[in-house]
């Protein structure tokens, strides 16, 4: 699985939204969650919400726990790290993260 | 008995001791739940009424919409499961002392061990020509009620004979059934017990402004029939007064004639002679409560009744306590008039001074009566405000030393501090719930036993369970002495800000902050978070009422108020047109038909009278949502934590029993509190009459019509943990009561915790319903003005907030479900059911190979993670 991965542009800077989430496809059609955490910094995680078995994880809330960022999910409000994908209330649970840049207002994932 | 029987009795068990209870009052009762914990004895109770024990001391409240089932103490169930045997209609006329066996009116026969009477009191009627006239009642049962109640439909008058305490509560009765109602009291005043006469005059004063005619010094010679009135009453000095229903409520009289029948000690004016064990002249025959004479008196109130139901199943199980006396200091509100009296209120020991305070604007009158070397208090009266009334009664009880000032107590604070009576000045000792003799010291031991919160430590020592005057002391001798153990209750909303929600709202008012950032910057550390966001997201919109998805709010809301609907399992929202009242035209009716056919949306009528569509995929919202405001419909707000519906009934305009326009006033208050954003959501009805068929006690507001205007109730809930609206105010105009509901809603909004419901809030509010009466009714705190105007400002900035987002097209770009693409989510996947949709179920989806997501996230190993992590950048 890890193997032809290459940075794929996803959108353009202006089409994130500051301090919250917006979903893309990935060429595999695999949905991504795009949160915009900075001016030029972005965090990918996979939109797929494994304790609420949806694809909504990119509308929580984005918060942080004693600097780590996360995103709570708005079904039933588990947080998700953004930083490595992993849940911080059940450690059975993660998701996938991808490295995420913004290079001349381009936002593109690492998939 | 042989040897035999008895080696028997040791092996198989220890027969149970019979005890046979007579009258099953509230001291009767008390008496049972002692003694029930122990299974040495099988308790019977013979009661000649036809109901369980119930709550005698809130029986007005049978007028203000309680039940006999609310009054009740107990139920068949309870008894059952505690193996008390009862026998109701089983009034006791017979004891043989000799055998130890009670037979009852219809034959029955009980043998005892040991006999407890409780048989209680009946009120005293005074031998006046024509008290035996039909309409000539008495106020002691919820029989009696029902009477009083069947009388009151064909009266308009109403004549309680009696200024004493019951009298002012009948009174009360009588005014809540809507009669003109008089007081007729022999004495120069009212509750000559209780207060001294410049309290009593007062008193007299307040309730007159409530509408109740006073007279005093009146003895009814004879009742006579009336002209253009069932009674007159013709009194000695000539006067009389017209009326249709007497109350008799001229004291009590114990119901002695049982033990008198058969030869137990009686006192001379009646009451049946006990000792400090409450036994009386036959050591296996108890007397407890009202009934009892004890050192020749008889005890009125519920307190001593219950300390003499302890004393007695302690000596029957071998115990030591005994009755000793009990304090008569008494706190009430009659008709809404507060008034306390304590110990010796009328300064009749020797050499005893006093301190008063009387102010007639605010009409308040405070006495204290305090002994001859200044340093302990003996007694007071209040009137008009009681606040002081549970630390002067600690002061009164536990003879603590005063201040150098007394009457610093009793004056107002504006001056300067007021000396506060610290709860760690109490001894162990210091009875602390006098209804259920609770001291500091059980208290104390509760906390040691693992009782973390004021809930823990009314569950285990049952304070404040009785008339809840004691709630705010139990609150701060538990709080202190879980201080003590080091307990700390944080009342910070989460890691990001050291303040509570209250706290934050004062914060965010005071330095007229308008955003997120500008706050935790501030005020704050970290990034913020899925607790403090929404919470701070919800505080700014009920200042400033914002649009709630304007850039800087956007990333504080929960998913529900970021796509304005509300979020369903599988991610997809419903839609919840606003439907004021429960009213919707035909037209309207058939948009929204046609919006959930052609965008095949599942229906269902909600609960609060509206309609739900759901299974809309986000993408789908906006053309949805321009369809019904195209329509003239606007958002129903379902998704916030906000004002959802105001349900109602037709009212009078439809009804034949509706006494006011309950719909013009449901679609007034829905209009008029749409949108306002609070710390969780509310929910109201209107009734047209008090049939109810709003079910508006069960509302955060509940609003339901009398003859002469509003009745209003508030902080009911129905849901998770149900909870009966409080009355109020009553008889409202529509103008005051939008006044009322303002301030209430306005002060909610800005006490409250996050996520707190209006009945959670006010029972954890000190003071409660009184204290929120005091707030709202008499402007306590001064803060009215600023309520009213802030609650006009999110009134007057209302918007529909589906309408302002349909016509930005910048909002519009979020309401698409890729930014890349144009594809629909795939995994959203629907099932016909009952001709509708529902979401398919997992299952579903896997096995019609939709999950391809689920099956990649379901795998994902740490491995996978570490592989992200170490990506070339």
């Amino acid at each position: 699985m890890t193997t032809n991965k290459n940075w794929q542009t996803i959108c353009q800077k202006d089409d994130l939204v500051k301090h919250s989430g917006i979903c893309a496809l990935l060429e595999n059609d695999q949905q991504i969650a795009i949160f915009q955490t900075g001016d030029d910094q972005a965090h990918t995680i996979n939109n797929w919400d494994p304790a609420g078995k949806a694809n909504v994880l990119y509308r929580g809330i984005v918060g942080d726990e004693n600097g780590e960022l996360f995103v709570a999910s708005p079904l039933y409000k588990e947080r998700f790290s953004l930083q490595t994908g992993k849940c911080l209330d059940d450690e059975n649970l993660a998701v996938t993260p991808y490295q995420t840049r913004i290079i001349d207002n381009s936002v593109q994932v690492f998939a | 008995m042989s040897s035999n029987a008895q080696t028997q009795t040791k092996t198989v068990s220890k027969k149970k001791q019979n005890i046979i209870v007579v009258g099953n009052g509230m001291v009767g009762h008390h008496f049972v739940e002692q003694l029930a914990q122990d299974d040495s004895y099988h308790i019977t109770v013979l009661s000649a009424e036809s109901r369980l024990a119930y709550d005698r001391v809130h029986l007005s409240e049978y007028f203000s919409g309680k039940t006999a089932d609310d009054l009740a103490l107990t139920t068949p169930e309870n008894y059952n499961e505690l193996g008390v045997e009862f026998h109701l209609d089983a009034k006791v006329t017979q004891i043989d002392k000799a055998s130890k066996v009670v037979t009852t009116e219809q034959g029955q026969s009980f043998s005892y061990d040991k006999l407890v009477l409780a048989t209680g009191s009946y009120p005293f009627v005074p031998p006046i020509p024509g008290k035996e006239r039909e309409h000539c009642l008495v106020y002691r049962t919820i029989d009696d009620l029902d009477d009083i109640q069947a009388s009151a439909n064909t009266g308009k008058i109403g004549v309680v004979v009696g200024g004493g305490l019951l009298g002012l509560e009948a009174a009360n009765a009588l005014k809540e059934l809507g009669l003109d109602t008089h007081v007729v009291e022999f004495a120069p005043q009212l509750m000559g017990i209780q207060l001294d006469q410049s309290g009593s005059a007062l008193l007299k004063k307040k309730i007159e402004d409530l509408g109740v005619t006073v007279h005093t010094e009146k003895a009814t010679k004879q009742i006579i029939d009336g002209e253009g009135a069932v009674h007159r009453m013709e009194f000695a000095d000539g006067s009389h007064l017209d009326t249709d229903l007497i109350l008799f409520s001229a004291g009590i009289r114990p119901y002695d004639n049982l033990a008198r029948e058969f030869d137990l000690t009686i006192g001379e004016r009646g009451g049946i002679v006990v000792n400090n064990q409450c036994q009386t002249s036959d050591e296996d025959i108890y007397a407890i409560g009202e009934c009892a004479l004890w050192n020749n008196f008889i005890f009125g109130l519920v307190a001593p009744g219950y300390t003499m139901a302890k004393v007695a199943a302690s000596h029957i199980q071998g115990g030591e306590e005994s009755f000793t006396g009990a304090d008569m200091s008494t706190k009430l509100k009659l008709m809404g008039v507060e008034v306390g009296s304590i110990g010796d209120a009328h300064a009749k020991t020797q050499g005893a001074q006093c301190f008063t305070y009387q102010n007639d604007r605010d009409g308040v009158y405070k006495k204290m009566v305090v002994s001859q070397d200044g340093k302990t208090l003996l007694g007071a009266v209040l009137v008009g405000d009681t606040s002081e009334y549970d630390s002067l009664l600690q002061y009164a009880l536990n003879g603590i030393e005063l201040p150098e000032n007394p009457d610093a107590l009793i004056l107002p604070s504006s001056g300067g501090e007021k000396p506060t009576l610290g709860v760690d000045s109490l001894p162990d000792s210091a009875t602390i719930c006098s209804c259920l003799n609770v001291t500091k010291g059980d208290i104390i031991a509760a906390i040691d036993c693992g009782a973390v919160d004021v809930g823990d430590v009314k569950s285990s020592t049952k304070a404040s369970t009785g008339c809840g005057g004691c709630t705010a002391l139990l609150k701060n001798v538990t709080d202190s002495e879980l201080a003590k153990r080091g307990v700390e209750v944080s009342t910070d909303i989460c890691s990001h800000f050291a303040y509570s929600r209250t706290e934050l709202f004062h914060i965010i008012k005071a330095e007229k902050i308008r955003n997120f950032d500008t706050l935790i910057e501030k005020h704050g550390k970290g990034v913020g978070c899925e607790v403090c966001k929404p919470a701070v997201g919800s505080i700014l919109a009920s200042i400033w009422n914002d649009y709630i998805l304007q850039d800087d709010h956007l990333p504080l809301q929960d998913t529900n108020d970021t796509y304005l609907g509300n979020m369903q399992k599988d991610g997809t929202y419903s839609v919840v047109p606003r439907m004021p009242g429960g009213e919707v035209t035909p037209d309207k009716l058939i948009v929204i038909g046609e919006v959930a056919k052609e965008y095949n949306l599942y229906t269902k009528v909600t609960g609060g009278q509206r309609i739900d569509l759901f299974g809309a995929r986000i993408d789908q919202l906006p053309a949805i949502w321009e369809r019904l405001i195209a329509a003239g419909m606007e958002t129903g707000h379902a998704y916030g934590k906000s004002l959802r519906t105001v349900k109602s009934c037709v009212g009078s305009t439809w009804c034949r029993y509706g006494v006011q326009d309950s719909m013009s006033m449901a679609i007034l208050l829905e209009n008029r509190y749409k949108g306002l954003r609070s710390p969780h959501k509310i929910k109201f009805a209107v009734s047209g009459c008090t049939r109810e068929c709003a079910e508006a006690q069960s509302k955060d507001i509940g609003v339901i019509a009398t003859e002469n205007g509003w009745n209003l109730y508030v902080s009911g809930n129905g849901g998770m943990k149900p909870r009966h609206g409080d009355l109020f105010a009553t008889d409202l105009d529509d103008e005051t009561l939008v006044k009322y509901i303002d301030r209430y809603l306005m002060f909610y909004v800005r006490m409250a915790d996050r996520l707190q419901r209006t009945s959670v809030w006010l029972e954890s509010l000190e003071g409660g319903l009184e204290y929120m009466q005091k707030v709202v009714i008499d402007d306590h705190l001064g803060v009215n003005d600023e309520l009213e105007k802030q609650m006009e400002a999110v009134v007057a900035t209302y918007q529909c907030e589906w309408k302002t987002t349909i016509e930005s097209p910048e909002q519009l770009k979020r309401f698409r479900q890729f930014v890349n693409s144009d594809k629909v989510d795939s995994s959203i996947k629907f099932i016909t059911e009952r001709e509708q949709i529902r979401p398919a179920t997992l299952k579903e989806k896997v096995d019609s190979g939709l999950l391809i997501d689920s099956v990649m996230v379901d795998s994902v190993t740490l491995d996978d993670v570490k592989t992200a992590e170490t990506a070339p950048a």
